[in-house]
């Protein structure tokens, strides 16, 4: 007899049949073995999908319904995070070409652009997501500026968000380095000159010889004197190493302090202004609890949640996470859209005898080289810190509760910014309007000491100005918010037109040009 | 569960704090010695980043003044960032770094210009203009006979030092 026969259950069917079942069947099991917990159909599967999940379980299981309003985050923060992955993709296909030495790197960029299939498309795509990175990282902090999102118990997330601001705008800095054109040599040994420029303040005093913190941050930074191959191997490597290491380790913590420090703000009065419940998402929990838990003892924030439910959250799966895909293909959507038109620039390889005329920095940093043309230090490194600082200490001494949630929320409110963006707009187009027409201090006075051209240009005095009136508006209304809605508005207004006055209106020499069609010929 | 209040022992000043526990003590003096020399470590390792040998080009360099140049025309050899001037029997020359940002300045009829940011320098190399916050500096010139010159860039010499012919 064969073996077949003696088996207990003598109806399965052979081994070659059952063979074929379980080809058909790998698909389907794959998926079920891929995913743990079954698919996301139930409530329960929902919940574990997101927590069960090694990449998704940043999030919470479920989302509270003013979270996923559009008005409440236009989606600012995915959007960034999603031009980071963006950029991670790009910029890992252009290091299978690109080599970090001088004139060897213009060349290996020029094969990217001309010889390497799809290259120009992908260089474009990462240029673009990285400017939109930019834009979109500042849109972001406005946002949670403006909505009072800082607040307790989120001041740690605020700073963790400004660390991410400054590793932005250095991946950004370092990565214009790269291409070793004249557009990159000249804007780097700016912002290196920038990082030396103490010496400005150092040399004024006289302590240059013993304390040379200027001459230090240069070196550090170039390895050398000027800009050469040390300085592209560490620009290089801060681009493709230190620096996004460092940008995926603070963006997990910051993701982790979001939902840690409950989730996205929201006003008290969230649930009254949403109305009425999305229909078939029911309460998880119909009865108050009976018994105290423990945890409640070691859990943040006034109470647990005894007594009411989760009634105004939807699961995570799929409300945010949809929401989320949606952002994230606006966003390489949008990246795609102006790559696919607009190249990015490659000029002549870098010639360090014969700089760029005018020599300009990323777009970004135009406000500030508008600065550092009245004085290096304090445009370069003076005001920037103030404002940083600045920025560092807003949730600590901003502890009011008023308008937390609301755009524009807080003493003031909307009318308050309003008045703070004329206000603002007024005091820098006309500081820069008397700068362009009559110049400054040296002109007046070509013997004016260094020390005073350092403290008293329209940099410090802009940021006096709007300090100033920021102070006034919170006297007025009695409120530390007010004071902070003024200078933040001002702030913006005074770099949004600094850089537009750098993009547009400086030309050779970084003299005052309507357009750039008034240039002198060369 | 409660728990007693420690015994005081009468009132303490600040002048006569409460001794320290010998574990307390212990503890805090592992965890500042683990903290500083992580501190140290981090420190020291961070002493690499910083070269002990610059690896600029060198910045000496032999020049031949042309006959033709023109008492005060500036000379600006090829990829060096100097001007040499020769008036009368004096030889001079200035750099032609900017000393606001590092620009290569340009030498005009009146001085120099610089095309970042705007400085403007008299042919002594004084700020006239701009945010430069010095002059520029002069650098040393050496005699090597005829119309030869060793110029050393890494060197400045005080402004007005010249070399006679």
């Amino acid at each position: 007899m064969n073996q077949a026969a003696e088996k207990p259950n003598a109806t399965e069917p052979p081994a070659s049949a059952r063979f074929i079942e379980n080809l058909k069947a790998f698909p389907n099991r794959l998926a079920d073995t891929m995913f743990r917990t079954g698919r996301p159909q139930s409530d329960r599967t929902r919940a574990t999908f997101v927590f069960g999940n090694v990449f998704l379980h940043l999030h919470s299981v479920r989302t509270h319904q003013w979270s996923l309003r559009w008005s409440t985050t236009w989606g600012l923060g995915i959007a960034t995070a999603s031009c980071f992955f963006i950029l991670l993709l790009t910029g890992v296909l252009l290091m299978f070409y690109y080599k970090p030495y001088p004139e060897v790197a213009y060349l290996s960029i020029k094969d990217i652009h001309f010889v390497v299939p799809t290259g120009r498309f992908m260089r474009n795509i990462h240029r673009w997501s990285g400017n939109m990175m930019v834009v979109l990282v500042l849109l972001h902090m406005a946002r949670a500026f403006y909505t009072a999102a800082y607040r307790a118990p989120r001041e740690f997330n605020w700073l963790i968000g400004m660390a991410l601001l400054v590793m932005t705008l250095g991946l950004s800095f370092t990565g214009y380095l790269l291409p070793w054109d004249q557009l990159a040599y000249w804007a780097i040994t700016i912002g290196a000159n920038i990082a030396q420029s103490p010496r400005e303040v150092t040399d004024a005093l006289g302590i240059t010889e013993w304390f040379d913190v200027g001459g230090l941050q240069k070196l550090i930074l170039l390895g050398s004197e000027d800009v050469g191959e040390e300085a592209l191997i560490r620009f290089y490597l801060l681009h493709v190493m230190i620096l996004p290491l460092a940008v995926v380790l603070l963006m997990a913590v910051h993701f982790w302090r979001i939902r840690k420090d409950g989730g996205m703000t929201r006003p008290a009065d969230a649930e009254k202004r949403l109305g009425s419940r999305v229909d078939g998402v029911y309460p998880v929990f119909t009865a108050a609890p009976e018994k105290t838990y423990s945890l409640a003892a070691i859990v943040k924030g006034r109470t647990a949640a005894v007594g009411e439910g989760p009634e105004w959250t939807l699961p995570s799966m799929p409300h945010l996470m949809f929401a989320e895909a949606a952002v994230f293909m606006l966003t390489i959507a949008l990246s795609v859209i102006l790559a696919l038109f607009l190249d990015a620039p490659l000029k002549e390889v870098a010639n360090p005898a014969v700089p760029e005329n005018p020599a300009k920095a990323p777009w970004y940093f135009l406000g500030l080289q508008e600065l550092v043309a009245h004085s290096a230090f304090m445009g370069g490194i003076g005001i920037p810190s103030i404002v940083l600082i600045g920025l560092a200490l807003i949730p600590y001494l901003d502890r009011e509760t008023e308008g937390t949630g609301n755009w524009f929320g807080g003493p003031g409110g909307g009318p308050l910014v309003f008045r703070s963006v004329i206000v603002g707009l007024a005091a820098v187009v006309a500081l820069e309007a008397l700068v362009i027409r009559f110049g400054w201090l040296r002109q007046w006075w070509p013997a004016t000491p260094q020390l005073v051209v350092t403290l008293l240009n329209p940099g410090t005095l802009l940021t006096v100005l709007y300090a100033w009136y920021s102070l006034w508006c919170l006297r007025r209304f009695d409120s530390t918010r007010a004071g902070a809605l003024a200078l933040f508005t001002c702030f913006v207004c005074g770099f949004i037109v600094l850089t537009v006055i750098g993009t547009y209106f400086r030309g050779p020499n970084w003299d005052f040009y309507w357009s750039p069609s008034q240039w002198p010929g060369h | 569960m409660t728990i007693e209040a420690k015994p005081t022992n009468g009132a303490r000043s600040r002048l006569d704090p409460e001794a320290m526990p010998r574990r307390d003590f212990l503890g805090l003096t592992a965890w500042w010695s683990a903290a500083a020399a992580l501190l140290f470590g981090f420190l020291g390792s961070m002493r690499l980043p910083k070269a002990a040998v610059l690896p600029s080009p060198s910045k000496k360099f032999k020049i031949t003044l042309p006959a033709s140049l023109a008492s005060g025309q500036a000379y600006v050899p090829a990829g060096r960032s100097a001007a040499i001037y020769k008036e009368g029997m004096q030889v001079y020359a200035v750099s032609t770094i900017c000393t606001h940002l590092g620009c290569i300045v340009k030498a005009t009829d009146s001085g120099f210009d610089c095309p970042c940011h705007g400085s403007k320098f008299a042919k002594d190399g004084a700020v006239l203009k701009g945010p430069a916050p010095k002059g520029l500096p002069w650098i040393e010139v050496k005699h090597l006979g005829g119309d030869n010159f060793l110029i050393d860039e890494g060197k400045s010499v005080a402004a007005g030092t010249t070399v006679t012919v």
